[in-house]
């Protein structure tokens, strides 16, 4: 989440859930709560029991925005400009909380002459390089000076920092071709320069005012003031109001600018780091926080140390200094980087080999999954694990997913049931229509059983960054095993078969430290030992308890530097259960929450410059003058013994050298980013433009698109684009339709179209849309409707609802059709999968697919076979005037 | 007699020590229409899965209580506030007028979801878990002729599933239409309050399974305090069609062991507006039953009497 | 927004939905009263036709017959004994099985004897039938014991034991006839003790409407007799006729909209066709002393009026759970009702509030 991340230092939730009882506001967007986390939701009517007003900002009235005070509808994929609205009216009525805003983030902090935004630039930002469609990010930097983000893409400094002489820059202290590295950037604290990030950004936001939201997002100017008044009332020093999003945000090809702008609006009004604030990213998938902190992406290491690049010579001291910061606690990468290399190659890893940084593969570009898919059917890629995901449904345009699948030489589906994803080679939709055929694909498709979480130890990272133990209920019946099981018995065989190998590329795996305990009928490692290497130990062996004992000099080993402490004492910390009823509200005694235990982040800002309280209403952490420590509810996220008034010494780098009122402590500056230097690749600041495939032209800036999205075109016109806003053709498809989910279902359906008592609760695809469109294109409420886009077609029981509402945007009339994701053939409950209609187009920083925000056209009646469907498409294709390049343009 | 004495069906029933009368408080105003409680229900008592059917009610596919289904989850879509509650809606006046200018099919038959006609910026979807009452004076226990249908120790109404003989007296007895046959089986279910739990201590599934205390569980008697605490903060923040139902012990059932804050008219719940027990008037009815007898045997004493020498 | 609570109640109406709601317009509000989708507030009674509608019909037929058949012993009349006799013997076997027929598990039969429960009417029929059956099956036989002497065992048991079977079998018609009544009119408590709007409410007069039924069929049966011993029974069914038309009557008077059912639908049209045999097989019993085959005609009329009147009164039932409409309506206006008084009074007491 480097939305968050290059924000604030860390990509996770910055509160807890339960924290959101203290909120005196809260305002939902880009998230349905109430359905997706039922759960946690009971803290939103704990505050609202309390009297915090809630506000649901969606296209639809969901089951949150019943629950809401306010319920604000508006066109999906026009958060930006909703939410600059506001960071405008915040600047312009200087309802900004001052104090914080001055101390705590970079508002003073002055930036390069050469940056001009795109109310200049004609809706780019400098540096753009049209050929390369790609920013040089120099211009965005503060002056003199390069900071490094602590997130998000950090790669783009190499050249810049680990430079033309590597060696020569030595260590940390040197300064990259850039001038000063960091915190000694110049500041105006009266803000008033006019290259202050503050004045920068009122001039960035200007254009963002309540007509131009009723425009964009057709909210109308009295509800869009509303929500300003009830923001702005809400926070400051006595009052705090939290903000709660997901994926309605980020699935857009601009999605982490969306959370970006999140951030600054909650920087200015001071939310940040104290209780009833921040902002609640609400995760997916039971472990997907967990799956980030210990990555399954292919450009992060354990603990979001980037992954190496492939830079000619690099070391594991050119790395380090490429990537890290001066400043704060990523200056010590070095430790949580040698003390990864300790716990992957144990006593292989020495200082002579340079701790076998050379063992872990290098970078060559972009390998997201979408690109994966691409390489399938281009056969570069030709063997395919997938494990607990079903792409035929879940992955945007889910047929180029089936038809990569069709290219492969082998697929090895683990999973509970037989799955789309499983089983397209014999029942998909290509084999219906002759487009391919059982006999002549070449894949070998394995099918292996895989353990349910009732099944096995281990453990869930929640949305809220906490690790929870579950312990194994029953034994996996049959021949299910779990997935630990699986990788560490295949890690197993690979390596018996290597045995005595003397290819020199079979030493990563040859000397990885592969020795898991295993125990049982089945085998099955111990997962517990797999936690204490997570946790790392001294060179004694000893659990560690705290990543500040992580060093740079092989004596430590740590499998993940931001779970250090999780098993501190030897003890499962995560495992921890006492109830709440026996704690505080912050109930640091269940599981285990990283970074230490915190369960707020960056709470050194709930209290002010000199330590104390902001208000005693909201005191979370403060300095203890007798104790001279933090102390207070959460474990403060602060070295706890550094006083409010310690100023590092010049040469002072890392954690040292961060002042005492500094709470962002991953930052290179201490500071929270209005203005993001560094760390992203499409701007500094968030500028709203239209999704990919939209009806409507951008009024704010002439650059109708994000000029560095990521479009995935694959010749062979099953990744067609539309023509967007006024461009001709555009009318053809006229509504814009979002997709979703289900309180009933999960994900691509997996885990609940096999479930009868969940199936029987929502048993078929169904689309939502007003009574309005219905009457326009003569839908029937029950009646079959059919939506079309540019890639498919797909068919859908229409459920005509009042709670989709009709905006006006741009004088014009708009209906926007709602289609849940969940289904597909397989299962009890069935139907069409919404990912049949969407493109391949991604959002730049993390590739994650735009399906929140699509033009589409609706009809009545059923759609055609499979062969008909495909004429119908070409005949839209063809009326529309779509060719390969329609869409692809910058 | 306004006093609100609450008639204790247990010591009636002949517990003389028993635990305090337990039953449910659903707070509909907090409820979510997660159907967790639905789904708690079904795996904790093992019942059936329910046919594959959507049936247009908005989100409710499962339509009511029945043999299959002991706890039902309302979904109400209506052109109405809540309080102060602001849905920001922007249909444009009346949907049929509309539905009548652009639809192929007849306008009566181009249903959408049944809303009530309003402003068009006016809007709430209501959402509410209902449940067996556990009267204080159970219809279908009254005329159980097996004894299947028993009053637990906690003042619930159960049913004993090995005596049960499928006469289905109970279902129409019942005013709330809740208990009901299952095909196949031949029995009548419902609910049971899960007397297997609460006779352990634990809370009832459904309740353990509701995320926001829609449904709260414990001694009748505290639910009322509470309940009538939450109806008077509702109505001072303006919700003013807050009520309870089932909550007064005058009511045709003497009460409900579960009983409800509600948004609306029960009707627009699916409950009856002013349920009585049928056998508050079965003595009536015994009278009536043995004049009727009395004028059959009369009616044969004239037939005979007066054709009497006849033949 | 100053909307009385009436007015605002009539604008919460929904109706509609799938089914039903085709027919009418959905959205258009029923000024009269609300309900969820159009659905059911009760759960409609699961008993089968022609299971209970029969079980309903037999029990009258086997009721009244036995009164008609204790008149016929008293007044020598041993043809007429013979058939009403033998009517209510196999009237109340064939009751039996409809009703055991119509159990979800048929084999727990005997359940219904675990208890004696007088707040169900379905207990006290049961102990009730178990008491009468087996005097009408032994009634029965004693009004045959001259055919039966053919069986060498009845033979000895009448030669060697003539007090007790004497005994036996005119107390046994006596228990019959004195249950028989009870038999016959229980069964509308058994339909009156539910919430089924059409049964609940019509239960001061569905007994005389039963009676009447059952005095009709016994009466329509025993004209099959030979003409000379058939006056007690035209009598019989022409009062029976004449109390079921007019309680039916004052049903419908009494019930309001309650009674549409009885006029529409299935259960209308069991009524009409009903109301139709009986004045035609009334008059015919009036008239057929002369002719036994018009005697037997009406006979038959008078039957399937009988029958007809409980598929009738069954289906009208069924009808009226299934329209929320019956449930809510008379409730809510109950409801008006008690909330204007109240602001008069007190909140008033609750018993013998019905109507
Ligand atoms: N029951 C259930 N719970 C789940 C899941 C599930 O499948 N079922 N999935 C889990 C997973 S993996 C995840 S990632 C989370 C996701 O949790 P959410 O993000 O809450 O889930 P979604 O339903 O995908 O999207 C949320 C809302 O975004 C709205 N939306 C669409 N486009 C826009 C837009 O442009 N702007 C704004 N403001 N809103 C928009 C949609 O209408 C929708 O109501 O839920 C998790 N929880
Ligand atoms: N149009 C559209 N598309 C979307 C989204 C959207 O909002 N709109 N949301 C996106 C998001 S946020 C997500 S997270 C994805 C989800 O998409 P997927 O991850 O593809 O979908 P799931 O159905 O969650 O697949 C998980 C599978 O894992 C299996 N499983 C569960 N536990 C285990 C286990 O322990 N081991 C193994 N081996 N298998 C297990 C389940 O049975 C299930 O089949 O969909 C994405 N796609
Ligand atoms: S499914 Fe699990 S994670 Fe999601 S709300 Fe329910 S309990 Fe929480
Ligand atoms: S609600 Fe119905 S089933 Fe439940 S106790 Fe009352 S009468 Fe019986
Ligand atoms: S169906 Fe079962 S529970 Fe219901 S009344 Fe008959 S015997 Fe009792
Ligand atoms: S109390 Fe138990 S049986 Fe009754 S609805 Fe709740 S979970 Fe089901
Ligand atoms: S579990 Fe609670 S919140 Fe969810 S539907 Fe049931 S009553 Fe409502
Ligand atoms: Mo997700």
């Amino acid at each position: 989440m480097p939305g968050l991340g290059t924000s604030f230092g860390r990509g996770g939730a910055t509160t807890f859930q339960q924290d959101l009882q203290n909120s005196d506001c809260i305002l939902i967007e880009g998230s349905n709560m109430a359905e997706c986390h039922p759960v946690g939701f009971q803290w939103v009517m704990e505050a609202k029991a309390r009297g915090a007003p809630v506000i649901h900002v969606d296209p639809r009235f969901t089951r949150t925005s019943a629950l809401a005070d306010l319920h604000v509808p508006l066109r999906a994929g026009t958060d930006i400009a909703f939410l600059g609205g506001i960071v405008n009216y915040v600047l312009t009525e200087e309802k900004y909380f001052h104090d914080y805003v001055l101390h705590y983030t970079n508002a003073a902090s002055i930036v390069t002459q050469e940056y001009a935004g795109p109310e200049d630039l004609d809706g780019f930002f400098s540096g753009f390089d049209a050929k390369d469609r790609h920013y040089d990010f120099h211009t965005w930097q503060y002056e003199d000076s390069l900071v490094q983000a602590a997130s998000g893409e950090r790669d783009m400094e190499y050249e810049d920092r680990a430079g033309a002489d590597v060696r020569a820059a030595g260590r940390g202290e040197a300064h990259g071709s850039g001038g000063a590295r960091s915190g000694g950037a110049p500041s105006d604290p009266t803000l008033r320069h006019e290259r202050t990030v503050f004045q920068i950004l009122k001039r960035h936001f200007a254009a963002y005012t309540p007509e131009m939201v009723e425009q964009v997002c057709g909210v109308p100017r009295e509800k869009f003031l509303r929500v300003c008044e009830y923001l702005t009332e809400n926070s400051g020093r006595d009052r705090t109001t939290a903000f709660v999003y997901s994926v309605g945000w980020t699935q857009h090809t601009v999605g982490v600018q969306y959370i970006r702008t999140a951030s600054i609006l909650q920087a200015l009004l001071g939310n940040i780091g104290r209780p009833g604030g921040g902002i609640l990213a609400l995760r997916g998938h039971a472990s997907i926080q967990g799956s980030t902190d210990i990555p399954t992406l292919f450009n992060l290491l354990p603990g979001y140390i980037p992954m190496p690049h492939a830079h000619a010579n690099e070391d594991r001291a050119a790395f380090l200094v490429a990537e890290s910061t001066d400043k704060g606690y990523w200056a010590n990468m070095g430790a949580y980087l040698t003390s990864l290399l300790k716990a992957w190659w144990g006593d292989i890893a020495t200082e002579e080999n340079d701790y076998c940084f050379d063992y872990l593969p290098r970078l060559t570009g972009s390998h997201s999954t979408y690109e994966t898919v691409m390489a399938q059917i281009d056969r570069e890629c030709v063997g395919y694990f997938l494990y607990g995901e079903n792409p035929a449904v879940g992955s945007a345009n889910a047929k180029l997913q089936r038809l990569g699948m069709a290219a492969l030489d082998w697929l090895v589906v683990r999973d509970f049931s037989l799955i789309e994803s499983a089983t397209w080679w014999k029942d998909g939709p290509e084999i219906e229509s002759g487009e391919l055929s059982t006999t002549d694909i070449g894949t070998e498709v394995f099918f292996l059983p895989a353990a349910a979480h009732t099944e096995k130890d281990g453990s869930f990272t929640n949305t809220q960054r906490m690790l929870q133990w579950h312990h194994t209920a029953v034994e996996p019946g049959g021949e299910a095993r779990s997935d630990l099981w699986f990788t560490y018995h295949l890690g197993r065989r690979i390596r018996e078969k290597l045995a005595g190998s003397t290819e020199e590329a079979d030493r990563p795996v040859l000397d990885l430290t592969w020795d898991y305990p295993v125990h049982g009928r089945i085998a099955e490692p111990k997962a517990d030992a797999v936690l204490a290497e997570i946790n790392g130990w001294d060179a004694e062996g000893r659990p560690l308890s705290s990543y500040e004992q992580l060093t740079e000099d092989g004596s430590t080993a740590c499998g993940c530097w931001i779970y250090c402490g999780v098993r501190a004492e030897g003890v499962n910390q995560a495992a921890r259960r006492t109830p709440g009823i026996k704690q505080s509200w912050v109930a640091g005694e269940w599981g285990w929450a990283w970074p230490a235990n915190r369960r707020i982040l960056y709470n050194r800002a709930s209290a002010d410059p000199d330590g104390r309280p902001w208000s005693t209403r909201k005191a979370l952490v403060w300095w203890d003058a007798e104790q001279q420590r933090w102390t207070g509810h959460d474990i403060a996220d602060f070295a706890a013994t550094k006083p409010p008034d310690y100023r590092p010494s010049p040469d002072a780098r890392g954690p040292a050298a961060l002042a005492g009122d500094e709470p962002f402590v991953m930052q290179d500056d201490g500071k929270a980013w209005l203005f993001a230097p560094a760390g992203l690749v499409d701007g500094p600041l968030p500028a709203h433009y239209e999704p990919q495939d939209s009806p409507f032209d951008n009024r704010l800036y002439p650059q109708q698109r994000n000029p560095v999205r990521q479009v995935l075109p694959y010749r062979g016109r099953h990744n067609r684009l539309q023509p967007s806003g006024s461009q001709p053709g555009s009318d053809v498809f006229p509504y814009v339709a979002t997709t979703y989910r289900l309180t009933e279902h999960h994900t691509a359906g997996g885990m609940s179209r096999w479930q009868p008592y969940l199936s029987e609760l929502q048993p078929e695809m169904f689309c939502e849309i007003s009574p309005e469109l219905a009457a326009q294109r003569g839908i029937e409420h029950l009646g079959w409707a059919t939506i079309v886009t540019s890639r498919a077609v797909i068919e859908a029981k229409a459920l005509v609802t009042d709670r989709m509402s009709p905006i006006t945007v741009q004088g014009r009339t708009l209906y926007q059709v709602g289609l849940p994701y969940h289904w597909g053939r397989n299962g009890f409950s069935t139907g069409d999968a919404a990912n049949e209609l969407a493109a391949l187009s991604l959002d730049p920083n993390v590739h994650i697919q735009e399906v929140k925000a699509f033009a589409c056209d609706i009809r009545p009646g059923r759609r055609p076979d499979a062969a008909g469907s495909d004429a119908l498409v070409r005949e839209y294709q063809r009326r529309a005037g779509i060719t390969d390049e329609t869409g692809t343009e910058i | 007699m306004t006093e609100r004495t609450q008639h204790d069906p247990a010591t009636v029933s002949g517990y003389p020590d028993h635990p305090p009368r337990m039953g449910f408080f659903t707070d509909t105003s907090v409820c979510i229409g997660c159907k967790a409680c639905e789904v708690a229900c079904k795996e904790w008592n093992l019942i059936p899965s329910g046919g594959l059917d959507l049936t247009g009610m908005s989100y409710d596919n499962t339509a009511g209580l029945g043999a299959d289904t002991w706890r039902h989850v309302a979904f109400i879509e209506q052109r109405k506030p809540v309080g102060f509650q602001d849905a920001g809606m922007h249909h444009t006046g009346d949907v049929l007028a509309m539905a009548e200018q652009g639809t192929a099919t007849a306008p009566e038959n181009a249903a959408m979801n049944p809303t009530t006609p309003g402003e068009g910026g006016e809007f709430r979807w209501l959402m509410a878990s209902d449940v067996c009452k556990h009267c204080t004076h159970a219809a279908c226990l009254d005329v159980c002729p097996t004894g299947s249908l028993f009053r637990t120790e906690f003042g619930t109404v159960v049913v004993q599933e090995d005596i049960c003989n499928g006469c289905g007296y109970c279902i129409p007895a019942c005013p709330y239409g809740v208990i009901d046959r299952r095909p196949g089986d031949g029995r009548a279910w419902k609910c049971t309050l899960c007397y297997d739990r609460i006779g352990a201590g634990a809370e009832p599934a459904c309740a353990k399974a509701c995320p926001t205390d829609s449904i709260q569980y414990g001694p009748l008697d505290e639910l009322h305090e509470r309940a009538e605490q939450r109806v008077a903060r509702l109505q001072d923040q303006g919700v003013a069609e807050a009520r309870l139902y089932g909550a007064d012990p005058t009511d045709g059932v003497g009460g409900t062991g579960a009983f409800f804050l509600l948004l609306d008219e029960p009707e627009v719940y699916g409950l009856p507006p002013d349920p009585v027990v049928t056998t508050r008037d079965l003595p009536s009815m015994w009278r009536h039953v043995a004049a009727a007898a009395v004028t059959l045997a009369g009616i044969a004493a004239v037939a005979f009497g007066s054709t009497l020498g006849k033949r | 927004m100053a909307r009385s609570p009436h007015a605002d109640r009539t604008k919460d109406a929904v109706t509609g939905g799938r089914g039903r709601g085709r027919r009418e317009r959905p959205m258009v509000p029923d000024a009269e009263f609300g309900s969820y989708y159009g659905r059911p507030v009760l759960n409609a009674p699961v008993w089968q036709s022609p299971d209970v509608p029969g079980y309903l019909f037999l029990g009258g037929l086997a009721g009244a017959s036995s009164l008609l058949g204790a008149g016929a012993a008293v007044s020598h009349r041993r043809a007429l004994q013979q058939l009403t006799t033998a009517a209510s013997a196999g009237a109340a076997l064939a009751s039996l099985g409809a009703l055991v027929h119509d159990l979800g598990r048929p084999e727990r039969f005997l359940n219904m004897l675990r208890v004696f429960k007088p707040s169900s009417p379905m207990s006290v029929g049961s102990w009730l039938l178990s008491g009468y059956a087996p005097a009408a099956g032994i009634a029965a036989l004693w009004a045959q014991r001259d055919r039966l002497t053919r069986l060498a065992v009845a033979k000895r048991v009448l030669r060697c034991y003539p007090r007790t079977a004497r005994l036996a079998g005119g107390g046994a018609t006596a228990v019959a006839a004195v249950t028989g009544p009870a038999v016959a009119a229980y069964t509308a408590a058994l339909l009156s003790d539910t919430a089924v709007p059409a049964w609940h409410d019509a239960y001061r007069e569905l007994p005389f409407v039963f009676i009447g039924s059952a005095a009709q069929a016994a009466g329509g049966l025993a004209l099959f007799a030979p003409r000379h011993e058939t006056a007690p029974a035209r009598l019989l069914a022409i009062l029976g006729a004449g109390c079921e038309l007019t309680a039916t009557a004052g049903l419908r008077d009494r019930l309001g909209m309650v009674a549409e059912p009885y006029d529409r639908g299935r259960g209308g049209l069991c009524l009409r066709v009903s109301k139709a045999l009986t004045l035609v097989g009334a008059v015919g019993a009036a008239v057929s002393g002369r002719s036994r085959s018009l005697g037997a005609m009406s006979g038959f009329a008078l039957l399937a009026a009988s029958a007809a009147t409980r598929f009738g009164v069954f289906h009208a039932g069924m009808a009226s759970a299934k329209d929320p409409k019956y449930t809510v309506r008379p409730q809510r206006e109950r409801l008006e009702h008690r909330r204007t008084a109240s602001g008069i009074g007190s909140a008033g007491s609750e018993e013998d509030t019905e109507d």
